[in-house]
């Protein structure tokens, strides 16, 4: 039996359906992410483990118990928000106290497990600041200590990094996902943020217009995005349309491509598309990934040729974007200072291996 | 337009806003001070406080100013236990009813007192279903929840503006996801937070309270505007010192309300 259940939980807000037939089964100290576009129903699955909304149908459990009814201040769910929401009138070790208080520890509990936490996000020497004396990042380690201290079930993060700047963005998003990994705790954590969401779950969950597109773990969400949104969304993408010529070919702008994994059940001549990563495709003539192939592999390559429409330079990686027939291939290839990156118009041969091609389904 | 023009123009209406405040100031201070001035000349010949001696030495005057001010704290007390929850409701979960509730609590800048009270009166004197009137307690309730609803606009203002600048929702959320209930969110999270944005609504209040008249009058309970009122008809000297008095008593609230406006506004600096 899953940790925490999410069953067939629908949630509506008059005649607008924002959350749809969510199914989810998180293991015990399992780090889960929701992943979408803003408005596609992943805030409003969190409120709904939390409690601060009642799913319309379906069930949420906890070790089996189920929680769906329970108000929010008795589930034993901690929660970190986006906008810290630190007790303003409160020092930090107030803050920290707070839900110790409240659930009656022993005054002399309170104090040592506040230290302990305050000792765990390494901001003791600021006990008896305020809120306002912290910076966003400070705030929000001690949003976290809060949450934590009343040692909750299950952790929820709403999308706690995202009023930060990169780099503490980056630091605490290790922070975050090293102390889980530490309390083995539960925890679901909400972004819209790709490479927040891959470098940090055990599992995605990739969730669009109110429903679940695909679960996975991060490097399968990449690799094998199920529906065409999932691999919009996840990393960048060129989607190229085309002709089925049989199971396990393409027609693109009068070219022919060969599929690693089969068309399926397509039929010849039916409409469909073809995407690829930019870090898989390679500029011929331009180094890269060809360049250190051997000649039978460099044969079994699938080549297009088409004009360069874009070159943008990006420091080490240089991203070229080639125009085939009426869509737009990208590119990446390592900054090479002995060679220069080509001109706009120039015409040009890409060339990635069938198995790097994603055949995409739904919209 | 050149250079010297454009200092010239700027200069010029520079000296409009210097002679519009010099009439302003001068409209507000020149009857004030003719009145403090008024004031001491209670003693022939020369300036003295004798006036405010007399109102001082008046047993009527600190029985009434006592009285007022435990109807005002009184007022408050009610007004905050209403307004708080109410004004914090509506922010957490009623946002629709906002305008309707501001437009409820702007009714008694509307409705003229006299009108309230002669409301009261018939709906609470003696002989009614609830006689409010028929004994002096129930008649200073009548009196204090009726200075609630006169001082209504202002408390439930400020109390909102308040409530507006922290995240209300989150704190609740936040508080509730903790384990807190109402009472502890209430007490310990919200109250704390709008603490000086009541204490602005409780300056208002007081200052309402304090120089009311009507409502005391009619209700006929000792308060301060009556005695007010009465000093005014009957003595020279006494009433322009009460005046200047109840003048900086207001100003002293103001200040307060600044104070403490100003300590909140540092506090949200950072």
């Amino acid at each position: 039996m899953a940790f925490l259940e999410l069953k067939e939980v629908r949630k509506s807000f008059a005649q607008n359906v924002v959350v749809q037939n969510f199914d989810l089964a998180v293991e015990r100290g399992e780090f889960v992410s929701f992943l979408g576009p803003s408005g596609c129903g992943k805030t409003t699955t969190l409120r709904m483990v939390a409690g601060f909304e009642l799913p319309s149908s379906g069930s949420i459990k906890i070790e089996g118990k189920d929680i769906t009814h329970l108000r929010p201040n008795q589930r034993n769910v901690g929660m970190v928000f986006q906008s810290y929401a630190l007790f303003p009138n409160m020092t930090v070790a107030e803050n920290v106290a707070f839900g110790l208080k409240v659930a009656k520890w022993q005054a002399s509990e309170v104090g040592p497990r506040v230290e302990e936490m305050l000792n765990i996000i390494k901001l003791p020497h600021l006990a008896t600041r305020y809120p306002y004396q912290l910076s966003g990042g400070q705030q929000q380690r001690v949003a976290l200590a809060r949450a934590l201290a009343v040692k909750p079930q299950v952790l929820l993060l709403d999308e706690p990094l995202s009023a930060l700047d990169a780099k503490i963005r980056i630091s605490l998003r290790e922070e975050i996902r090293s102390l889980q990994r530490k309390l083995g705790i539960t925890t679901i954590y909400v972004t819209h943020d790709q490479e927040e969401a891959l470098s940090m779950s055990d599992r995605v969950v990739v969730m669009n217009e109110g429903r679940v597109d695909q679960v996975g773990v991060p490097f399968e969400i990449y690799n094998q995005p199920k529906t065409r949104f999932v691999a919009n969304f996840v990393g960048t993408l060129s989607v190229l349309n085309g002709r089925a010529v049989d199971g396990s070919r393409v027609e693109i702008a009068g070219q022919t491509v060969a599929i690693g994994r089969g068309l399926g059940n397509a039929a010849a001549g039916a409409e469909c598309a073809i995407a690829l990563r930019p870090e898989v495709a390679t500029l011929e003539g331009f180094g890269g990934q060809g360049a250190t192939m051997n000649s039978a592999d460099r044969a079994e390559r699938n080549r297009l040729t088409g004009a360069i429409d874009d070159v943008a330079f990006l420091g080490s990686v240089i991203r070229i974007k080639v125009r085939i027939g009426n869509d737009l291939l990208s590119l990446d290839t390592f900054n090479n200072p002995g060679v220069t990156p080509p001109e706009r118009g120039t015409p040009a041969t890409v060339s990635f291996s069938p198995a790097d091609v994603l055949v995409l389904e739904g919209k | 337009m050149t250079r010297r023009e454009k200092v010239n123009t700027m200069k010029q209406s520079r000296l409009g806003s210097w002679i519009a405040l010099v009439i302003g100031t001068l409209y507000f201070v020149v009857p004030l001070v003719g009145t403090f001035e008024f004031s001491l000349r209670m003693r022939r010949g020369e300036y003295s406080l004798d006036a405010y001696r007399s109102v001082f030495a008046d047993s009527n005057f600190q029985d009434s100013f006592l009285y007022s001010c435990g109807m005002a704290l009184a007022t408050i007390f009610i007004g905050v236990l209403i307004v708080v929850p109410t004004a914090y409701w509506v922010q957490l979960r009623l946002r629709k009813l906002r305008p309707v509730i501001e437009f409820i609590t702007l009714l008694p800048l509307v409705i003229p007192a006299i009108v309230i009270v002669f409301g009261y009166l018939r709906l609470y004197n003696s002989s009614s279903m609830i006689p409010l009137t028929a004994e002096v307690w129930s008649t200073d309730l009548l009196l204090a929840l009726s200075y609630v609803t006169l001082a209504l606009p202002y408390m439930y203002r400020a109390v909102d503006t308040g409530l507006r600048a922290i995240d209300v929702r989150t704190l609740t959320e936040a508080a509730e996801n903790l384990g807190a209930g109402w009472t502890t969110i209430l007490f310990k999270v919200i109250l704390p937070n709008v603490r000086s944005a009541i204490l602005s609504g409780a300056f208002l209040t007081f200052a309402i309270v304090i120089g009311e008249f009507t409502m005391a009058s009619l209700l006929n309970r000792p308060a301060f505007g009556p005695y007010l009122q009465l000093v005014g008809a009957n003595r020279a000297y006494e009433p322009s010192a009460l005046a200047v008095m109840a003048f900086v008593l207001t100003w002293a609230c103001m200040g307060l309300i600044n104070v403490f406006g100003r300590a909140k506004q540092t506090k949200h600096a950072g």
